[in-house]
């Protein structure tokens, strides 16, 4: 139990050696305990996907069978970030990167590399090798760029324990906060930092703090919005995976500054990894002491109540969450009166995002300055992205606002990998856009993003290459707005449906011209008439590939072809005669008998029989099949 | 998503019963108790049949059609039970670009039932889902909890079948 500060502080002092080992200097440092190294297996949904639990419990084995248990720390943490490589295992203080371990290669890496001193070549990840040197994670391309803060104990710590993330300095902004400054001061500093929500809109937070500490005293929440729905993003996922605890202190200090004693997280439920890992971090800090009554002694009193969302989008905004945490549908309300006024229950309330909250911590430990040195003129810190789609390395980073998207997509991101085209990025889901090859020197900051067209969201970043058709890409999206319209407001329930519709008969072959004005002009009446932002930024997809590939449209009704060959209705796939050896193995892989040709005669494909099932075009060793 | 009511038939166990009654009876008169009693309801069952429903529009005081309005708005409520083989495929933005409509598509076709179905005989039910959150390993499909990652149609199949 923690009463005061100096009890923080001997915790902190206590653990500090455990983790400093773990910090990426290559320096063994001594905790008194007789451990050599830490071995840091990842725990996150990406790496558990790909079966990590069975990694660990084979290593925990080999070290009894090596007989060395006591000297090797293992640590289940939160992701590193290369979910591409999962599993993914480092061996700390020399900060070896291991990549897609199997249970049957822990026997080497633990006889040649944790007894013997050589790390397992074959097994490490081959940015990591250069010649005869093997480097540190963070001398990688995917890690030199990126500088983490909001991500800082993720792939670090041991998220399931509350004393690694005290021995980082966890819970001491808490404890400045509650003893050192009052609420004004705490609003004050958030505001210089320039700190700006991380969930979508981008609206300041210091700002939003200072609306619900304006309302009179008496009962107030702080609500955090951990309901990542956006499919292809998984930010706010990996940090409560990762570093929970930093979560719940923000919180608390949230509530301190605007006069609350209690606070909700709704995270979604598709997240076990994270919700359990959160029912954990609450139950260590009420135990000891920095959540519950009269924290550090100061007569501060704050509670932590998790809610599980169940699988809406709209519950993402923030009325529509406040309420489905009351227990009803998550139908969004006008505003104003806005949440800070009245929220949840009727009470002022505040609703942050679970990234915004990652950098409260720091910015009371660290100062306002500090980060607003990072980023540019209007948007401040990093800023956490989930790389997705076509490019090498898949998976979490976190860079300074104002990063390119070629840096993001080439550098970090390793480009887009078989050899194929940078077509476009899909940034803030299905409330974005897509922005162009053309446009890959763009920083990444709110106000760009918003200028050409698509918006910051949550972080996904989802890249695409040359085959894929952006017609289908926003087809994609209003099949996605339709199913997650929650039916109440006119423009959106019946507006996404006449879009998709009309999206549709363009992919089918039968739209027209006069169906591409249709699609700007409904897109204008639904951003203007719709009541949330769901419905606002609906057409936002539609409007942005209008835009940036008209062309592409216009291929689509005018010429009736799909330039990316992904529209089913509007491609055939063909046998190149001179390609062809006629080998026989496509006409016998046919499911519908569609392709004829005598044996080492070039074969043909009856269109009228072909049902572009794509079996023959992936069977074919002499790449003789191609779709047209 | 539109849901469909479930075409079987409903059983329950008496400890089923009594898990039910005693979970209404934890978050009788609290705030907000409806969607966790429907999680809770919905971890006792597998799924939300119209009965459960019933007894938990009655056990928490409200109408029934309040308690189908929440259970048919978020879809992680399931008004069908799953099947003995219960399919999903990711139709999350970072699967969708690397081919997961056509595992929806051979997935379908395999089970012959539709997203968000159940098999007459119940031996497959099949969901079409958003983000998992499995991004790096897209596409990703999974099978009773199992979650398969970079596969093609031509894997499908297979991956089923290791189940039957």
């Amino acid at each position: 139990m923690i009463n005061n500060i100096e009890q923080l502080n001997e915790l902190k002092n206590k653990y500090a050696p455990t983790v400093a080992m773990r910090l990426g200097h290559g320096h063994f440092v001594d905790a008194g305990d007789g451990i050599r190294k830490n071995v840091l297996i990842c725990g996150g949904t990406g790496c558990t996907s790909s079966h990590s639990m069975d990694v660990r419990d084979a290593l925990v084995k080999e070290l009894k069978l090596a007989g060395i248990e006591d000297e090797i720390k293992v640590v289940t943490t939160g992701c590193f970030g290369l979910c591409a490589l999962g599993p993914i295992m480092i061996v700390y203080p020399e900060g070896t990167f291991y990549s897609k371990v199997k249970p049957e290669d822990m026997h080497a890496i633990v006889t040649e590399h944790l007894v013997g001193g050589n790390p397992v070549r074959k097994l490490l990840y081959s940015e990591t090798v250069k010649g005869n040197d093997i480097l540190a994670l963070d001398q990688t391309p995917f890690y030199a760029k990126q500088h983490r803060v909001a991500l800082r104990n993720c792939g670090v710590i041991d998220p399931e324990c509350i004393n690694e993330y005290i021995a980082r300095d966890g819970y001491q902004a808490l404890a400045k906060v509650i003893t050192t400054m009052t609420p004004k001061e705490v609003i004050q500093t958030i505001l210089d930092s320039g700190l700006r929500g991380r969930g979508g809109a981008g609206f300041p937070t210091g700002k939003k703090w200072s609306f619900a500490e304006a309302q009179p005293q008496g009962k107030k929440y702080v609500v955090c919005n951990a309901d990542e729905g956006d499919p292809g993003a998984f930010m706010d996922r990996s940090v409560l995976e990762g570093d929970p605890h930093a979560v719940l202190e923000a919180m608390a200090i949230a509530g301190y500054a605007i006069g609350a004693d209690e606070g909700y997280i709704y995270v979604r439920a598709e997240y076990p990894i994270a919700v359990n890992r959160l029912r954990i971090a609450i139950k260590q800090a009420e135990e000891s002491g920095v959540l519950g009554q009269n924290i550090f002694g100061t007569g501060f009193n704050f509670k932590i109540t998790l809610r599980l969302g169940a699988g809406a989008f709209v519950c993402g905004e923030e009325t529509a969450l406040l309420t489905s945490i009351e227990g009803h549908r998550g139908e969004p309300r006008p505003r104003p009166p806005f949440p800070a006024v009245k929220g949840l229950f009727g009470k002022p309330t505040i609703i942050n995002n679970v990234e915004t909250l990652a950098n409260i911590a720091q910015i009371i430990l660290n100062g306002p300055e500090w980060f607003a040195s990072m980023g540019t003129a209007t948007s401040k810190g990093t800023k956490v992205f989930a790389l997705g789609g076509k490019i090498t390395n898949t998976g979490l980073v976190e860079i300074p606002m104002g990063t390119t998207l070629r840096e993001v997509v080439e550098e970090i991101g390793g480009g887009v990998p078989g050899g194929k085209k940078f077509k476009a990025a899909q940034t803030g889901g299905p409330s974005g856009g897509c922005i162009p090859a053309s446009l890959i020197d763009t920083p990444i900051d709110y106000d760009n993003l918003i200028a050409i067209g698509s918006m910051m969201g949550s972080g996904g970043l989802i890249v695409m290459d040359e085959d894929d058709c952006m017609v289908d890409i926003a087809k994609f999206f209003l099949e996605f707005t339709v199913d997650e319209s929650c039916g109440k407001c006119v423009p959106c329930r019946i507006g996404t449906m006449r879009l998709l519709e009309t999206l549709e008969k363009i992919t089918d072959g039968h739209g027209t011209l006069e169906d591409i004005d249709k699609l700007e002009e409904l897109s204008e009446y639904i951003k203007s008439a719709s009541l949330c932002a769901l419905g606002q930024t609906a057409p936002n997809p539609v409007l942005s590939t209008l835009h940036f590939f008209r062309d592409e449209y216009i291929a689509h009704v005018v010429d009736k072809t799909c330039p990316a060959h992904a529209c089913k209705n509007l491609m055939q796939y063909k046998i190149v005669p001179e390609l062809c050896k006629g080998c026989t193995l496509c006409s016998r892989k046919c499911p519908v008998g569609a392709i004829s040709g005598k044996v080492k005669n070039p074969h043909v494909i009856d269109t009228s029989k072909c049902i572009k099932c794509g079996v023959c075009i992936s069977g074919c060793k002499f790449g003789a099949i191609v779709k047209a | 998503m539109k849901k469909k009511m479930t075409t079987v038939a409903f059983t329950d166990t008496p400890e089923q019963a009594a898990q039910l009654n005693a979970l209404i009876a934890s978050y009788k008169d609290k705030e907000g108790n409806l969607m966790p009693v429907l999680q809770g309801a919905q971890d006792i069952y597998g799924y939300l049949p119209l009965e459960v429903m019933k007894t938990i529009a009655i056990g928490l005081d409200v109408s029934v059609s309040e308690v189908y309005g929440v259970a048919s708005f978020y879809s992680q409520f399931t008004l069908n039970p799953k099947g003995k083989v219960s399919i999903a495929v990711c139709l999350g933005t970072a699967c969708y670009v690397k081919g997961s409509g056509k595992l929806h598509e051979k997935c379908m076709e395999i089970t012959g039932i539709g997203a968000g179905d159940i098999s007459p005989d119940g031996k497959f039910s099949y969901d079409a889902t958003r983000c998992i959150g499995a991004c790096g390993l897209a596409p990703v499909m999974t099978v009773n909890g199992d979650v398969y990652g970079r596969i093609t149609p031509a894997d499908v199949e297979g991956i089923i079948r290791k189940y039957l």
